[in-house]
């Protein structure tokens, strides 16, 4: 039964997965994953550990051959003599279902064991992308595994010899011997067992209490209220939505969770941060992806009704905060990942106006790659701003950034070409022209690496697995063996 | 939670239900419990689950990922035609299955589970859900010269290319002079080309 003890140390590591310690989410997730299959394995482990075990008790209940086995099953289960027995199986006729499902120990295991079955199969990976819901609400049986888990080793089924009896006979000298045990005259007496005590509340003490903190945390949280001072409808489904809260700090790039009751009570959805952390409010980005988002913004679209009401907790880190700390930064945003570089750029602004020149970071490379832009003409205005700003401060060359537009087709390359001669883009009307198609990484990384060849360069990445590979790859291989030269290092978020 | 198409995750479930059909039935068997005939059938129920919901039906809505290799069972499963389309059928079938596996110990968390399943089929069923096959589209052979555009037939001056309308069009309109065309020219054009 050792494994048992892997098993719970494994539950127990599974419930520090909590979010307020600052990880990333994503590596949160990887290792919540990683413990669940352990814990799969182990209680098949267990279950066929115990299934073997019970057979045999069985067998030896029923066995009338005064073998060891026998005898030791015929120990007694009378109170009066302290209840010294070994086999859980008392009389002949018991089957092994009656057991388990009239012990403790056997129906916490079945509960439990089901209620894991059902969290794994609501939690594969084409049930969560599809119908999130179903993978919310039905791994919150966790509740029923983690109490089950507490009183499994209750009943005290798993029995060892106590010592008294170890001391007076020791298996390794009386296993031989059993027949004479019950004469008067033996070394050996009969050998006394006892119930080991239970011991997975100990290992799960600890992480529950955490968690129930960290609920506690959560719901305190949000009970605060959250103010809305403006809602904005952008084009191609996209809602902002700009609010107060007492007390709430923010620092570059971090994501918050939000929850409206109205919608639904128990969902919380994480939002990246869109604001700066120099404004007065604090604001997200919100595209139709699912039921929630979309019920969300059909919610804000009324304009008769009551604003639904918001509750909000966070912020949670991730790793935009380390943009600063790199001479030379690349930032590269797909799609909706363009959102917490939205909120990098905008301190990035509100640093110049301030005239903060102690910025360690000198050049920032940023390329945006959509499919279409009228999802992001929210972003359009941030990056107007920001070309004016760094034109009046005579900051040209800090801020080079490049649109790449994926879903494009011969209309619209049609019109760029005829508007070829225009300073402005015809499609986002910033200076710099919209490129068509995919970056060719190998090209800019080179092209950086010519230009700074004594720095060290950050990329950073919100957008798909197969777009880090490629970024990975590049960043390793334009990184010049000399350490003093320079060193692309690359960072990835997920959303 | 009203997108939700309940038989995706009743076929997760009878699938997991199948494996762990499988493997209690193996260790019955192995083990040679007391009874352990209920789980050589577990062994083979286990299979017969398997094979039947591995091929993963489409989705209403969006597109469905299929499994690997799951084209092979997507055939053989589609003969069945109503019987396997059905999940009425299907709630039926796992329900019946799963009760001879619920006498041994070693297979009736396999039972537990199938029988879950079935009432996710059920549920499914009652909310008229039906498994179609995912079919494989068939490919698109290359047009060959597909891509040549014919150059314009009209002479110029031309309009642009957003104002373009279907070269028939244009040739009426060319030929019809002004102002029937999409461009009114300023000045009669004619082909003096005889």
């Amino acid at each position: 039964m050792g494994n048992c003890v892997v098993n719970h140390w494994f539950s127990v590591l599974f419930l520090f997965c909590s979010r307020t310690l600052r990880k990333q989410l994503d590596h949160n997730l990887t290792f919540h994953k990683l413990v669940a299959y352990m814990i799969c394995l182990h209680t098949a482990i267990h279950i066929i550990a115990h299934l073997f075990n019970f057979d045999r008790y069985s067998r030896s209940r029923q066995a009338t051959d005064g073998s060891l086995a026998s005898i030791l099953s015929s120990l007694s289960h009378d109170e009066k003599k302290g209840g010294s027995w070994l086999n859980p199986i008392q009389f002949r006729n018991t089957t092994v279902e009656y057991v388990t499902f009239t012990s403790i120990a056997g129906l916490t295991g079945v509960i439990m064991t089901i209620a894991l079955i059902l969290m794994v199969t609501s939690a594969t990976e084409f049930i969560r992308r599809s119908y999130f819901e179903v993978f919310w609400y039905t791994h919150h049986l966790f509740i029923f595994y983690i109490l089950g888990l507490g009183i499994h080793g209750i009943g005290g089924i798993v029995r060892g010899q106590t010592e008294e009896s170890i001391n007076e006979g020791h298996p390794h000298k009386c296993a031989e011997s059993f027949e004479m045990w019950y004469d008067h005259d033996s070394h050996c007496r009969r050998p006394e067992f006892e119930g080991q005590p239970p011991e997975s509340w100990k290992w799960i003490l600890a992480p529950v209490i955490l968690y129930i903190c960290e609920r506690i945390l959560r719901f305190y949280r949000s009970q605060q209220k959250v103010v809305i001072t403006k809602v904005v409808m952008h084009p191609s489904k996209v809602l902002e939505l700009q609010m107060n809260k007492r007390g709430f700090s923010m620092e570059v790039g971090q994501y918050i969770f939000v929850n409206c009751p109205s919608i639904s009570l128990l969902e919380w959805h994480p939002f990246t941060l869109t604001s700066a952390p120099e404004e007065d409010f604090f604001s997200i980005h919100i595209r139709a992806a699912g039921d929630w988002t979309e019920n969300l913004i059909r919610a804000f679209e009324q304009q008769y009704s009551p604003i639904p009401r918001i509750e909000v907790d966070g912020p949670f880190g991730t790793a935009s905060e380390d943009v600063f700390q790199y001479e030379v930064a690349v930032l590269v945003g797909a799609g909706i990942g363009v959102t917490p570089f939205a909120s990098i750029l905008k301190s990035i602004w509100y640093k110049f106006q301030c005239a903060n020149h102690n910025l360690k970071t000198k050049k920032i490379y940023f390329y945006w790659i959509c499919r279409e832009t009228g999802a992001f003409s929210w972003f359009n205005d941030l990056l107007t701003s920001l070309e004016q700003e760094m034109e009046k401060l005579g900051k040209v060359g800090f801020l080079n950034y490049r649109l790449f537009l994926t879903g494009w087709d011969s209309n619209i390359v049609g019109h760029a070409a005829l508007n070829f001669d225009k300073a402005t883009d015809i499609l986002t009307g910033l200076k710099q022209k919209t490129s068509f198609g995919r970056p060719m990484w190998d090209n800019e990384f080179s092209t950086i690496a010519t230009s700074h060849p004594k720095s060290v360069v950050g990329v950073f990445l919100c957008g798909p697995r197969t777009l880090a590979k490629s970024l990975r790859k590049c960043c390793h291989r334009y990184s010049s063996l000399d350490p003093r030269k320079v060193q692309f290092y690359f960072n990835k978020e997920n959303f | 939670m009203g997108q939700i198409e309940w038989a995706m995750w009743a076929n997760e479930q009878a699938l997991a239900s199948g494996l762990i059909l499988i493997t209690g039935g193996i260790v019955a068997t192995a083990g040679r419990f007391t009874q352990w005939y209920f789980g050589a059938y577990s062994i083979v129920a286990g299979v017969f689950v398997c094979l039947l919901e591995y091929p993963r039906g489409k989705r209403k809505k969006g597109s469905t990922m299929e499994r690997w290799g799951q084209k092979y069972m997507t055939s053989v499963v589609k003969l069945f035609g109503p019987l396997t389309r059905n999940y009425y059928v299907r709630a039926v079938l796992h329900l019946l299955l799963s009760v001879p596996a619920g006498f041994l110990l070693a297979t009736i968390l396999g039972t537990a589970c199938l029988a879950i399943a079935s009432g996710i089929y059920l549920l499914a069923a009652v909310r008229g859900e039906q498994w179609t096959p995912i079919e494989p589209k068939p490919r698109e052979r290359p047009q060959i010269g597909g891509t040549i555009k014919q150059p314009p037939t009209n002479p110029p001056p031309r309009p642009p290319a957003e104002a373009r309308k279907k070269p028939s069009d244009e040739e009426a309109a060319a030929a019809g002079g002004p102002p029937g065309g999409p461009q009114a020219n300023p000045i009669p054009v004619t082909d003096e080309v005889v």
